[in-house]
C-alpha cells in the first residue's frame, strides 16, 4: 500500500461517550491509519467540511444517544449535496439492529454494535476503501 | 507469633511450587479487572503494617472504613433508586409513578442531552436529541408535569444534571412551592460535577472557572435553604466507564472533590457548613473483591482528607458517603439474560461497600432504554440481596479478609500518589485542563479493549461462550414525534406567559452573572417566570463563554 489511509472519526450529536470513538480511533492509528479524532458534539455539516478538508477516505461515525437515524442520513445527504462520492462512511454505537437496513440504505456502508472486535472495523476499512490507496 | 506464620507461609509457598509442575494454575499471572496482580493466597502478614483502630475502626466512626453509619443497613436498607427518564414529562411521570409502586424508595431523574446542555427542545442542535436519553425539560411548565401527583415533601429526588443545574434545581424548588411545600423540606440531590464531565461525560456548557462559581453558589445558597439537599454528588461513575481503572475511579472523584471544597473555602464559606452536603457516585463493576475495597478505601481516603487538609470538625463532613449504580460498561449487547447475573454481582458488591443508595442496570442496556420488564428485574435483584442474601444483616461483613483489606490499603496507596502528582500539577482543573486525567484514562481504557481482544479477559457470551442470536425484541423506542411535541409546547408557553417579567428576570440574571452576587435567588425567580432552560442558559454563555474541549487521542 503505497499511500496511508486517513480517517475521521466522529462524534455527532451531543452524547458525551466517546470511549468507543476513541478506542477506534487508537487502533486504527496502531493499524498504520492516519486518524484525525473531531471531539465532541459535531453537526452533520461540521463532520462534512473536516473530511473534506482533511481529504480523509474514510468517516467513522460513533452515536450512543439514539439520534443516529437523524444524524447518520444527514451525513450522507451533505456528502451527496458536495458531490463527494468516495469517501466510505461507517457507523457505530448502540443502534438496534432494526434500524440498520435503512442506515444502510442511507448510504451508511457498515454499522459496528457493541462488541464488536476492533480488528473487524479495521480489516472493514481495507477491504472497502471507495478510493484506491 | 507473625515469625510462625512466615514460616509456616514459606512452607506452603514451597510446597505448591514443587505441585504445580503436575497441577499448574490456569494461568501464568493472576489480575484483576484493573489488572492488578492478585496473589495465590493472602495471609496475616498481608496486613502486617496495619493498626485496626487506626485504619479501620468502627462503623459510624473515624476513618469510616467499616461505614458511614453505627449499624448500616440492620437499620435500613440502602434506598433503592432506579434511574430512568425519557421522552417528554407526561411519559416519565407515568414511569416515576410504576417504580414508586414497584417499591423503589427514591426518585432519579434522567434528563435528555439538549436539557443537560442547556438547549431547548426547538434549538438546531437539539434535533434527533429529544426526549433520547432522558425527559425533556425547557421550562418549570414541563416540570410541574414530571412531578404531578408526586409529594416533594414525601420522595427524595436525585437528579443528573450539571452544567445547568441550579436552573433545574431551582424549578424543583418552584415545583414544590406550587405544592405547598417550603424548600427545607426538600431531600435530594442534584449530580452538579462540571470536572467529571470535561474528563468522561462531556455534558459541559461553560468554562472551569464560571462553572465552579455556579456550583459553589449552590453549596452557599442550599446550606442557607435547602439544608437537605445534596449539593453535589462527585462522580467516579463516568471515570469507570470511561475506561479507568478502580484506583483511578478512587483518585481522580476524589480529587474533583478537593478541588470543590478548595473552591468553596476560597468563596468564603467555612468548610463544615456545607461539607456534610457533598455525596459521591461510584460504579460496582465486576470483579467483586476489588470493588468492596474501593469503596472502603475511598471512604477511608476522604475522611483522612476531610480533616487533615481541610481541618474539617464535624463528623458529617468526613463521611463519604455515596450512591452506586451498576457498570454499564459491563453489560454485553449478546446474549443480554446474563447480564442480569453480572448485575447481581455488582449489587452485592455494592452492598458488601456500604453504599448509601443504588442503581440496578437493566439486562436490556446495551441495546436500547429499559423495558418496564427489564427494570423490575432489576429492581428485584436488589430486593433480593436486601431480603434474602443476608448480606445486609451484619456490617461490613467482609472486613477483616486477608485480601480485601490489603487491597483496600493498596487502592488507598495508588489513590493517594495520584491525588498527590495532581496537587502537584496545581489541582484537579489544573490537570484536566493538561489532559492528564484524560490520557491516563484511555491508556487503561485501551489496555482493557485489547486484553478483551486477544481473549486474555473473558467476557461470556461475548468473546467466549458465543451462540448465533436472532435480533432482540421488544426494545423501548422514543417516538421522534417527541423533538415536535415539545417545540409546540415551548411555542404555546412562550405565547402565553408574562413575557415583559421574563425579560426582566434574565437581565437580572445576566447582571448577576457579571456581577459577584449568589446566581440562585435569580434564577430562581426567572424559572418561576417560566423563563425556559435554553434563554437562561443562552445569558449565562453570553456572559461566561463556552469551554472548549481538549481532544485527546
Amino acid at each position: 500500500m503505497d499511500r496511508t489511509i486517513r480517517v475521521l472519526v466522529a462524534k455527532p450529536g451531543l452524547d458525551g461517550h466517546d470511549r468507543g470513538a476513541k478506542v477506534i480511533a487508537r487502533a486504527l492509528r496502531d493499524a498504520g491509519m492516519e486518524v484525525i479524532y473531531t471531539g465532541l458534539r459535531q453537526t452533520p455539516e461540521q463532520i462534512v467540511s473536516a473530511a473534506i478538508q482533511e481529504d480523509a477516505d474514510v468517516i467513522a461515525m460513533s452515536i450512543l444517544s439514539g439520534a443516529h437515524n437523524h444524524l447518520f442520513p444527514r451525513v450522507m445527504e451533505l456528502l451527496r449535496e458536495k458531490k463527494v462520492d468516495d469517501v466510505l462512511v461507517l457507523g457505530g454505537g448502540v443502534i438496534p439492529d432494526d434500524d440498520i437496513p435503512g442506515l444502510k440504505a442511507a448510504g451508511i456502508a457498515e454499522i459496528f454494535t457493541p462488541g464488536s472486535p476492533t480488528p473487524a472495523i479495521i480489516e472493514f476499512i481495507k477491504n472497502n476503501l471507495k478510493r484506491k490507496a | 507469633m507473625s515469625d510462625n506464620i512466615k514460616k509456616a507461609a514459606d512452607a506452603y509457598e514451597s510446597g505448591v511450587e514443587k505441585s504445580l509442575g503436575k497441577f499448574p494454575e490456569r494461568k501464568k499471572e493472576f489480575t484483576t479487572v484493573s489488572k492488578v496482580p492478585v496473589k495465590r493466597l493472602y495471609t496475616p502478614l498481608d496486613l502486617a503494617s496495619g493498626d485496626y483502630l487506626r485504619d479501620i475502626g468502627f462503623p459510624g466512626e473515624y476513618p469510616y472504613t467499616r461505614g458511614v453509619q453505627n449499624t448500616m443497613y440492620r437499620g435500613r436498607f440502602w434506598t433503592m433508586r432506579q434511574y430512568a427518564g425519557f421522552s417528554t414529562a407526561e411519559e416519565s411521570n407515568k414511569r416515576y409513578k410504576f417504580l414508586l409502586q414497584q417499591g423503589t424508595t427514591g426518585l432519579s431523574v434522567a434528563f435528555d442531552l439538549p436539557t443537560q446542555i442547556g438547549y431547548d427542545s426547538d434549538h438546531p442542535l437539539s434535533q434527533g436529541e429529544v426526549g433520547k436519553v432522558g425527559v425533556a425539560i425547557d421550562s418549570l411548565a414541563d416540570m410541574e408535569i414530571l412531578f404531578d401527583g408526586i409529594p416533594l415533601d414525601k420522595v427524595s429526588t436525585s437528579m443528573t444534571i450539571n452544567a445547568p443545574a441550579s436552573v433545574l434545581l431551582a424549578m424543583y424548588i418552584a415545583v414544590a412551592e406550587k405544592q405547598g411545600v417550603s424548600p427545607d423540606k426538600l431531600e435530594g440531590t442534584i449530580q452538579n460535577d462540571i470536572l467529571k464531565e470535561y474528563v468522561a461525560r462531556g455534558t459541559y456548557i461553560f468554562p472551569p472557572e464560571p462553572s465552579m462559581r455556579l456550583i459553589t453558589d449552590i453549596f452557599a445558597y442550599c446550606s442557607r435553604n435547602v439544608p437537605n439537599w445534596n449539593t453535589i454528588s462527585i462522580s467516579g461513575y463516568h471515570i469507570r466507564e470511561a475506561g479507568s481503572t478502580a484506583s483511578q475511579e478512587v483518585a481522580f472523584t476524589i480529587a474533583d472533590g478537593v478541588a470543590y471544597v478548595e473552591a468553596a473555602v476560597k468563596a468564603g464559606l467555612d468548610v463544615d457548613a456545607f461539607a456534610p452536603r457533598l455525596s459521591f457516585f461510584f460504579n460496582a463493576h465486576n470483579d467483586l473483591f476489588e470493588e468492596v475495597a474501593k469503596f472502603r478505601a475511598a471512604r477511608r481516603v476522604w475522611a483522612k482528607l476531610m480533616k487533615e487538609r481541610f481541618g474539617a470538625k464535624n463528623p458529617k463532613s468526613l463521611m463519604l458517603r455515596f450512591h452506586t449504580q451498576t457498570g454499564g460498561s459491563t453489560l454485553t449487547a449478546q446474549q443480554p439474560d446474563n447480564n442480569i447475573v453480572r448485575v447481581a454481582i455488582q449489587t452485592l458488591a455494592a452492598v458488601l461497600g456500604g453504599t448509601q443508595s443504588l442503581h440496578t442496570n437493566s439486562k436490556d442496556e446495551a441495546l436500547a432504554l429499559p423495558t418496564e420488564d427489564s427494570v423490575r428485574i432489576a429492581l428485584r435483584t436488589q430486593q433480593i440481596v436486601a431480603y434474602e442474601s443476608g448480606a445486609a444483616d451484619t456490617v461490613d461483613p467482609l472486613a477483616g479478609s486477608y485480601y480485601v483489606e490489603s487491597m483496600t490499603d493498596r487502592i488507598q496507596a495508588e489513590a493517594e500518589a495520584y491525588i498527590a502528582k495532581i496537587d502537584a500539577m496545581g489541582g484537579a482543573v489544573k490537570a484536566i485542563e493538561r489532559g492528564y486525567v484524560q490520557q491516563e484514562i484511555q491508556d487503561a481504557s485501551y489496555a482493557y479493549q485489547m486484553d478483551v481482544e486477544s481473549g486474555e479477559r473473558v467476557v461470556v457470551g461475548m468473546n467466549k461462550f458465543q451462540v448465533k442470536e436472532g435480533s432482540p425484541k421488544g426494545l423501548l423506542r422514543v417516538d421522534p414525534i417527541v423533538g415536535e411535541q415539545q417545540a409546540k409546547k415551548l411555542k404555546d408557553l412562550k405565547s402565553r406567559r408574562d413575557n415583559a417579567r421574563v425579560e426582566a428576570a434574565l437581565a437580572a440574571v445576566k447582571a448577576a452573572a457579571g456581577g459577584e452576587g449568589n446566581l440562585m435567588p435569580p434564577i430562581l425567580e426567572a424559572v418561576r417566570a417560566y423563563a425556559t432552560l435554553g434563554e437562561i442558559c443562552d445569558v449565562l454563555r453570553s456572559v461566561f463563554g463556552e469551554y472548549q474541549q481538549k481532544v485527546i487521542l
